[in-house]
């Protein structure tokens, strides 16, 4: 299937005042699933500290190229490399499954729309975030105590509940765990799957917040997909649409939806007004 | 010197579902250079806002170019990467609307200091000048820890302004500032504008009382209808006053 291009739409230079490196490059990612293409030729480029929103409706194929940037399935074509000392020039959907997995461990964090993705539910919430510096091999049961506590707290997790399992607690508090556990080993790269999309909107914009200070503070690089504009208004410097595994339109956030140039954004930014 | 060289800018909007062509200005001319005013002017509509926008690249022009002197080197704002205009505006260009977008659970010191921090200033430091500014701007003390989501107009307001003039920017771009401002803080406005004037700090801005900044402004753009052909404008003149 072919973009759907806009024959009018300006084409930008490249960056030229920019000094810094991209952490994050991808190019023409490919995706089938049986007879369906879930992502159809997509590049990705984010830079350090920057947010990326991608946008686009339901089964445009978002969360198949987060998974596929989560090194988590492995794309059909696609090149893919991340600024990362030891990495920097490696395409790593050729790497092997020891570094995919080290990758995944300690440079990459991730937040599923649907926490059951994201936890074991048969483990308390600051387990799941110990988890994660058990793979890193800390071993000291009191250092992991206090680390999870600090990363719970951080997510704006309420600590007397950090015994309780997953399952007993509410969605908003289900997300401060995956978001605890993502952060875990400070990753360069954050990827967030409709993060708030399960919530209700009062709880929705208390994790944004949420996110929003965590961003502040650490400067981490995220990825965001919401089919919410004002989720992307608020946290997202740059945005993506995508539409049937197709990019049709990129840009500034406030650019993109307001004066977005593809019919198609132009009727998804005003359905939302 | 010259900061920005704007040539045969124009804008139109494509609105697809109408099948049609918006015009909004077509085809402006301007310089500007350091620690100069252009006052932009014109009826309702006429595309004032429009092209700061188009500056700022909240909207992308459609035609000409927007040759703006950078310290990090020369570049067209009409075409320039994302990133690029991301940086600039981190860094170099700054855009004051009438409005402020108040965050929850941010206070108006840390929304007024926030832009000072991202600079890398220690946190005392930067709420210690956002405080000065704010006390400026007539905004009372008890109010600097309070969340301005619950503030009258005019006080989200001064902290809009606080927030979008405490770190010098070699660019401005004002959209009517004034619009809600009681007289007293119109004229402590008019008095940083004058301060970051003096820093060389170059303004384009619409003023919807221009004789508030009539002591400041060097040049005139002035957009309107051109006779005849509504809903086209075209500049009338520009001229330089003095
Ligand atoms: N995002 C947009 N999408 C479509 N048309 C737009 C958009 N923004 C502005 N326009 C149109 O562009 C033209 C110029 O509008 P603009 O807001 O720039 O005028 P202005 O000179 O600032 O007017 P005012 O004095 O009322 O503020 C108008 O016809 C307006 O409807
Ligand atoms: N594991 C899978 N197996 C088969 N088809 C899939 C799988 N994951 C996604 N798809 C299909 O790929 C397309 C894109 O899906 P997805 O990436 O989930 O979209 P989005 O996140 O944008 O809603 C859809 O047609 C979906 O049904
Ligand atoms: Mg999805
Ligand atoms: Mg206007």
């Amino acid at each position: 299937m072919p973009a759907i291009s806009n024959p009018d739409q300006l084409v930008l230079d490249e960056p030229q005042l920019i000094s810094r490196q991209p952490l994050l490059l991808a190019r023409g990612m490919v995706k089938h699933y049986g007879a369906v293409t879930a992502v159809a030729g997509v590049d990705v480029t984010v830079y350090p500290g920057e947010v990326l929103g991608i946008v686009g409706e339901s089964g445009s194929g978002k969360s198949s190229l987060l998974r596929l940037l989560n090194l988590e399935e492995e794309p059909d074509e696609g090149e893919y490399y991340l600024n990362i000392p030891g990495y920097a020039s490696a395409n790593l959907l050729k790497v092997d499954r020891f570094h995919r997995r080290e990758l995944r461990i300690n440079h990459i964090g991730i937040v599923y729309q649907y926490p059951h993705l994201g936890l074991r539910m048969r483990y308390t919430s600051s387990g799941n975030v110990a988890e994660r510096l058990i793979m890193a091999g800390e071993r000291t049961f009191s250092v992991m105590r206090q680390a999870a506590s600090e990363l719970l707290s951080a997510s704006e997790f309420p600590l007397e509940r950090m015994d309780d399992l997953p399952c007993h607690l509410s969605g908003g508090m289900q997300q401060r765990v995956q978001l605890a556990k993502a952060m875990a080993l400070k990753p360069q790269l954050l990827l967030l799957d409709e993060p708030t999309s399960g919530l209700d909107v009062s709880v929705q914009a208390l994790v944004l917040d949420t996110l929003k200070r965590l961003q502040r503070l650490t400067h981490v690089t995220i990825i965001i997909v919401s089919h919410d504009l004002g989720v992307i208004r608020t946290l997202a410097d740059r945005v993506m649409v995508m539409r049937r595994g197709h990019v049709i339109e990129t840009g500034l956030s406030d650019q993109v939806l307001e004066d977005p140039q593809e019919a198609y954004t132009q009727q998804l930014v005003h359905a939302k007004l | 010197m010259r900061i920005l060289e704007v040539e045969h800018y124009a804008k139109q909007f494509n609105i697809h579902h109408l099948g049609r062509k918006i015009e909004a200005f077509d085809d402006l001319t301007f310089s500007l250079k350091q620690g100069q005013f252009l006052l932009v002017s014109g009826t309702n509509g006429s595309g004032k806002s429009t092209l700061l926008r188009c500056l700022y690249r909240t909207y992308l022009p459609t035609g000409g170019r927007a040759l703006y002197h950078s310290l990090h080197g020369l570049i067209d704002l009409a075409r320039a990467a994302d990133i690029d205009i991301a940086l600039l505006r981190q860094e170099e260009i700054g855009f004051v609307t009438q409005f402020l977008r108040p965050r929850p659970r941010v206070s108006a010191i840390e929304l007024v200091a926030e832009p000072l921090l991202a600079t890398g200033m220690a946190l005392n430091e930067a709420e210690g000048e956002a405080g000065e500014l704010l006390e400026s701007f007539g905004l009372k003390p008890e109010l600097w820890k309070a969340y301005p989501t619950t503030f009258s107009g005019g006080e989200q307001q001064k902290v809009n302004l606080a927030r979008a003039l405490i770190h010098p920017r070699r660019l401005l771009l004002l959209d009517e500032p004034t619009a809600s401002l009681d007289a007293q803080t119109r004229a402590a406005l008019v008095g940083r504008l004058a301060w970051l004037k003096e820093q060389d700090v170059a303004m384009i801005g619409v003023f919807h009382h221009p004789g508030d900044v009539r002591e400041l402004v060097d040049t005139e753009l002035a957009l309107g209808n051109k006779t005849g052909v509504a809903g086209y404008p075209k500049v009338e003149e520009v001229y330089v006053v003095e």
